[in-house]
């Protein structure tokens, strides 16, 4: 605004005290500004209003929110995120696949324990099928397999152990291949649910470990 | 009003630099950190929303709805800006989007258009001319007194309510809010006059009416 800075009247002024507070006038204008400040009150009077306007109105204080507007503020973006999925933080980006896998893990672990109940003792044998629990059988130290008593192929007598069928299982020996092979004809295994073809693989391992435990000695 | 000041968990950082630290890793994908890096602006994004709103539940809508959409385009700001500032103008943009959708706001907007051209020559002739005194700040420790000035504000016709709020009360620059309301910096500054001129009279008429009264003026004697 173009003012004669020597003439300045009040209203001329007050069009400018905005400015004169705000330090938009120049040099030159805010002295005349200043003198006329100096001499007329009503004009003091308006900038000491309008300061008084900015300051206050300015103060953190008039800036309030709601009760509970900062927890739903956070809630939001939480949910906004969880939403998307697009990595609110950066160890929930990877944290929700890990725990997907060990969740599918640890179902599969779920299901081979109800139909397996027991880890195998060999990576090559196939566990029994309706073995009766109660069954009594021997174990022995070396072997993978159980048998029952008087069976041919127990290697290292001096360390049997009698238990029931259960327990072997739990223990992750599997039906002799010879004496218990009508456990092993068919049925689901505990692995993937196949039909069992042939039992084969018990007998071939244990047959190995005989022959070299034979050879041993 | 100084910047807000931020949590230093190095004391030896300065607020901006603190900042600038937190920006720079939510942008890198720590995004946990960015309500950290909001919170000291909540309360100056709610104000933007409630002063183009005029209404608290909208209000709080349009804040979140502005903290979502910078949340989201975090990866966009740049260190030349200043991120409050830019926190401000998207929650501008929202609540304006917002006003715009709303029926109500056709009639409003023709009067702004109409209230628009007379910017320039609009003269507000201050009306009280009594001695000055200073309002101390404690005063603002009072709720009631917050609710008054509130009220006087809200008296104000939209388009100079939204400047002084902006600019007195944001603190955005002139030419901040200019761009944030789309309007010439010479209507800032002529909004501003009046906004200004008219809250200093009706907070003279408030003290009239006793809205300060219990604060400890001298006798006879007005805030200004």
């Amino acid at each position: 605004m173009v003012v004669n800075q020597k003439m300045l009247n009040c209203e001329q002024v007050w069009r400018e005290v905005s400015n004169y507070v705000d330090s938009e006038v120049d040099a030159a204008l805010r002295s005349t500004m200043e003198e006329h400040f100096r001499t007329c009150k009503r004009c003091a009077s308006v900038l000491a209003g309008t300061r008084n306007v900015v300051q206050i109105y300015g103060d953190d204080r008039m800036l309030e929110v709601p009760a509970g507007f900062s927890r739903r503020l956070e809630k939001r973006l939480a949910q906004n995120a969880a939403v998307k999925g697009g990595g609110w933080s950066s160890w929930s980006a990877w944290l929700v696949p890990v725990a997907a896998i060990a969740l599918i893990a640890g179902s599969l672990l779920l299901v081979n324990s109800l139909t397996r109940g027991h880890f195998i003792r060999s990576h090559q044998a196939l566990p029994g099928n309706n073995v009766p629990p109660d069954l009594q059988v021997v174990v022995s130290n070396g072997s993978k397999v159980f048998h029952v008593a008087g069976c041919p192929f127990i290697h290292d007598k001096a360390s049997e152990r009698t238990m029931t069928a259960k327990e072997a299982m739990q223990e992750g020996y599997v039906p002799c291949t010879r004496c218990l092979r009508r456990y092993l004809k068919t049925g689901l295994t505990g692995h993937s649910g196949i039909v069992i073809a042939d039992s084969g693989g018990a007998e071939e391992e244990e047959e190995q470990g005989e022959v070299l435990s034979v050879a041993g000695h | 009003m100084s910047e807000p000041s931020m949590t230093l968990n190095n004391p030896g950082q300065s607020g901006s630099m603190r900042e600038q630290d937190l920006i720079l890793h939510v942008q890198r994908g720590e995004r946990e950190l960015f309500y950290e890096l909001v919170r000291p602006y909540e309360r100056r994004v709610y104000a933007a929303a409630l002063a183009i709103l005029r209404n608290e539940q909208d209000a709080e809508d349009a804040a979140q709805e502005a903290m979502l959409k910078a949340f989201a385009n975090i990866r966009q700001f740049r260190a030349e800006a200043r991120f409050s500032t830019w926190l401000i103008q998207i929650t501008v943009n929202e609540a304006l989007m917002r006003r715009r959708r709303e029926r109500t706001v056709v009639m409003e907007g023709l009067d702004n258009r109409r209230d628009a051209g007379r910017d320039n020559e609009s003269e507000y002739a201050p009306r009280d001319f009594a001695d000055w005194r200073e309002i101390p700040s404690e005063a603002l420790e009072r709720k009631e007194v917050r609710q008054r000035l509130a009220e006087a504000l809200a008296t104000l016709d939209r388009k100079y309510r939204e400047v002084f709020m902006l600019r007195d009360m944001e603190h955005l620059n002139i030419q901040e809010t200019a761009e944030a309301l789309g309007i010439t910096v010479a209507s800032v500054k002529t909004r501003l006059l009046r906004a200004r001129l008219m809250l200093r009279d009706l907070l003279a008429a408030g003290w009239e009416q006793g809205w300060f009264s219990r604060l400890p003026f001298e006798k006879g004697n007005k805030p200004w």
